[in-house]
């Protein structure tokens, strides 16, 4: 299942979102994150909406790969959903023992539900159109001009890679401890939650175990491949921001306008 | 000519005491003197802790050593100046499939060697797509890492080392993990690399591999046992035993089904079975 999430989240494509400089996707997601806060009302939502389904028909990723990504975080909307619904004051609507839902309750637990959906599509649109690598790039770009000041921006994206690649790869290391734990009759399943998590001890020890010689195999590839840190290294597809971003800039700006605007209906 | 020149190698690691003082531990490699001839394709076998291993991680300068030299292409590998063109002539293809793919996509992670060579990004795109068709991997350059068979992956880790235009790889028991069809694959590519006069060093356990090669070099203890052509290595029962090795499955047919001495391959026993 893990696997769906972290690599599948790729949708390989040639669209026009696709071709975007990595730069240009994060700082749009960026400032599309911080327009959700902005907006105080539904035409803010309606408007934003109506840009974010746009933005995915360009992006001809199907919304069946869009929507696969609410499932997971499903229960934390619902959650939050029925957390506003009980607990804001105002005009009751319904009421029953100690549960009062309130007209204020009722809007703002929509409100709030509807603010989540758009973040989790507005962000999985930028994954779902961005090769891992672009998008460490992509970081590694945007953070560089940091380093001056002494921040890692090449070590913390060749960090993001490679945490990305080994997820799969640790994760078939857990399934196989997992059956080798139980052939020896290991007991998952079974006590209270305190128990369950102790009894998570011999699987986390040999995969921590795992891991590190996981880490020293491919440190001895890395070097054998004359890996010297980021000076003097180049890269096979260089980003450059092109026209097409220049256009994306330009209509971000544009929207940002047209949401502070929108606050004000 | 000479390509790696290997003078009187010792290896020895070194542990720390209760007291947290470094004592010499054990001696991976005892002395060994060697040549590997440029263009040629040459086998290291041994049993387990023969330190077959260790002298592959000598070829490149992974390991330094602790007496005694190894000169790749002229330089010094013990010499940190030169140590990135000993890197550069010398690639290395691992044994563990999953343990040596950088990136999460096939191309990416080929890309990964010239990148860090300082390759210009176009001449990159045509090394990384060139290594990939020589692999047979290209139709998958799009593909992630993780959705691969071993064997795949195996041709990705060669293509990596390919793409980085060495002289010589040094496989390091590349066929060890895989199953039958991917070690067939692997073996293949070694062969046309070796064909397109790449200096291949190929250190295995499995003798029907090690018959393939030009030159087999046998290691017992950290010492060289003996180095000689597979014909006559494996028409040496008694060789073959001192070293704890075992004959090739070809070899083994040969004398159990009583068939003539002189053939020696597995392909002249193939026909003559077919003719007989």
């Amino acid at each position: 299942m893990i696997r769906d999430i972290t690599l599948g989240q790729y949708y390989p494509g040639d669209s026009w979102v696709h071709r975007l400089d990595a730069r240009t996707k994060i700082i749009a997601t960026l400032l599309y994150l911080i327009e959700l806060f902005v907006v105080n009302n539904f035409y803010g939502f309606l408007i934003t909406a109506v840009a974010l389904f746009a933005v995915i028909a360009i992006s001809k990723v199907p919304l069946k790969f869009i929507f696969r990504g609410l499932t997971a975080v499903f229960l934390i909307i619902a959650f939050t959903f029925v957390l506003n619904l009980f607990m804001v004051d105002g005009r009751v609507l319904w009421h029953w023992k100690f549960l009062t839902i309130t007209y204020e309750g009722l809007l703002r637990a929509f409100f709030m539900a509807v603010r989540l959906v758009l973040i989790i599509i507005g962000s999985s649109i930028m994954t779902l159109t961005t090769k891992p690598v672009e998008l460490t790039d992509g970081l590694e770009k945007l953070l560089s001009p940091f380093s001056k000041i002494g921040l890692p921006s090449h070590e913390i994206a060749l960090m993001m890679t490679i945490a990305l690649r080994f997820i799969p790869t640790l994760m078939e290391e857990t399934d196989k401890i997992i059956k080798a734990q139980q052939a020896r009759g290991a007991d998952f399943e079974s006590g209270n939650l305190f128990q369950r998590a102790k009894s998570l001890i011999p699987i986390l020890v040999p995969l921590f175990v795992s891991s590190f010689r996981i880490a020293q195999d491919l440190a001895l590839a890395m070097e054998a491949r004359c890996y010297h840190g980021g000076p003097g290294r180049t890269r096979m597809n260089e980003i450059r921001f092109e026209r097409a971003d220049a256009v994306a800039a330009v209509l971000m700006v544009l929207f940002l306008g047209v949401i502070i605007a929108s606050r004000f209906i | 000519m000479k390509f790696i020149e290997v003078k009187d190698l010792k290896i020895e690691f070194t542990k720390i005491d209760e007291s947290g003082r470094e004592v010499p531990g054990k001696v991976a490699l005892d002395g060994i003197s060697l040549d590997i001839e440029k263009g040629s394709f040459v086998a290291i076998v041994g049993m387990n802790g023969s330190g077959k291993s260790t002298l592959a991680k000598c070829f490149n300068g992974l390991l330094a050593p602790s007496s005694g030299r190894v000169i790749v292409d002229g330089f010094d590998t013990a010499e940190e100046a030169h140590i990135w063109d000993v890197r550069s002539r010398v690639g290395m293809v691992f044994q563990n499939p999953d343990n040596q793919i950088v990136s999460s996509i096939v191309e990416d992670d080929v890309a990964f060697g010239p990148e860090n060579l300082g390759v210009e990004p176009k001449e990159i795109r045509r090394r990384v797509d060139e290594a990939l068709k020589r692999v047979g991997m290209y139709e998958l350059k799009d593909k992630g890492a993780h959705m691969l068979s071993g064997g795949q992956k195996q041709r990705i880790a060669i293509a990596g080392a390919i793409a980085m235009r060495p002289e010589c790889i040094v496989f390091d028991e590349p066929t060890a993990m895989l199953d039958p069809k991917g070690r067939a694959s692997v073996m293949s590519i070694i062969r046309d690399l070796n064909a397109e006069s790449i200096t291949c060093v190929l250190i295995t356990h499995f003798m029907s591999e090690a018959e393939q090669a030009d030159r087999v070099i046998v290691l017992k203890k950290g010492k060289v046992l003996c180095d000689r052509t597979p014909e006559e290595l494996f028409s040496d029962r008694e060789m073959i035993e001192k070293a704890g090795l075992e004959m090739p499955p070809a070899i083994e047919i040969r004398d159990k089904a009583g068939l003539p001495e002189r053939l020696t391959t597995a392909e002249d026993i193939a026909d003559y079975v077919a003719n007989h």
